[in-house]
């Protein structure tokens, strides 16, 4: 590991212990979050991957309606039909904070007081196929609204995971370390200072002794 | 903190029409550059979940990619009418690959 690039003082020795501190405890931290961020991420990707299972499946239901009242109604009818929608739907977005990640949480409101109160057209030209279509989609979309929220929180929480373990990565292996070797190196050369002038002391001491007594 | 936001499906017509009748905004568009102009328009005008068919999507992929990491819009992926192509499936095993480094799920 690469020393850093400092004067081997007593001060920059002493600062280097504090951030050394600080270091270790902000990479016991940030290691924490990480394992609790995963398990929530954990949690979450199951339910988003059994949501995204059932989504699909009662959409490739509501297609297979969809694709025989295209068969058996002209194009124009079909389109006429659902032109002018009866329902409206807003969501109503609030946000959740997950360790510090903030979720979007999705509320549907539906304009008519009625969430079932779906079709936008007489029943005389259209095919019964289409009303499945309707009625499966209508089914299934509480679910799609669930799967729009968990997929972003899925999407979100998995960016910060990789964020944190980065974080924990270059704590862990490079700055830790790092300051590990240059607390050392300053050690090492503060006490050969301390040697050195030790033994240049006894030199001295032991030149004035010859000259003022003639000692040997 | 609540706002009232929209909610959109884009894809061909077949697939996405009946959605309509549910009250969301549906937008019959499949071509890469109008679906890309259209996604950025969306996002900054009030919508907060747009639906999108799988092979629109992969159209798109790039303009998805960006707001991936972003709060709002949530971008989800339908099958279209010809059947289900396992892209939105493939999003959440990225989304696994991302966060644990491998894919676990299976």
């Amino acid at each position: 590991m690469a020393r850093l690039n400092v004067n081997p003082t007593r001060m920059e020795l002493s600062s280097l212990k504090k951030k050394l501190a600080s270091a270790q405890r902000g990479h016991k931290l940030l290691k924490d979050k990480r394992d609790e961020l995963m398990r929530q991420f954990m949690n979450l990707i199951r339910e988003n991957k059994q949501l995204r299972s059932e989504v699909e499946a009662g959409i490739a239901e509501a297609n297979k309606y969809m694709a025989v009242a295209g068969s058996v109604m002209q194009r124009e009818v079909l389109e006429t039909a659902l032109m002018i929608p009866k329902q409206e739907v807003e969501l109503e977005v609030s946000e959740k904070n997950v360790m510090s990640v903030y979720i979007p949480v999705f509320n549907p409101k539906y304009r008519t007081g009625d969430a079932d109160d779906i079709y936008s057209y007489g029943t005389a030209f259209t095919s019964v196929d289409l009303d499945g279509a309707i009625s499966a989609l209508s089914d299934i979309f509480p679910k799609m609204i669930r799967l729009a929220e968990i997929e972003k929180a899925c999407q979100l929480l998995a960016d910060e995971i990789e964020k944190t373990r980065r974080r924990v990565n270059a704590l862990e292996h490079i700055m830790i370390p790092d300051y590990q070797e240059t607390i050392k190196y300053i050690t090492m050369k503060l006490s050969e200072n301390e040697r050195s002038t030790t033994t240049s002391l006894m030199k001295v001491k032991d030149m004035v002794l010859k000259q003022s007594h003639n000692f040997n | 903190m609540f706002e009232l936001l929209k909610t959109a499906v884009i894809g061909d017509s077949a697939s996405v029409s009946g959605f309509a009748a549910l009250g969301l905004s549906v937008f019959h568009e499949t071509e890469a550059e109008k679906v890309a102009k259209l996604i950025n328009r969306l996002a900054s005008s009030g919508f907060g979940v747009i639906y999108i068919t799988e092979p629109v999507a992969v159209l798109v992929s790039d303009t998805i990619k960006k707001y991936r990491s972003q709060k709002l819009p949530s971008i989800v992926l339908i099958p279209a009418i010809e059947g289900n192509t396992g892209e939105g499936m493939r999003g959440v095993h990225e989304t696994v690959e991302k966060a644990v480094g491998s894919d676990i799920l299976n």
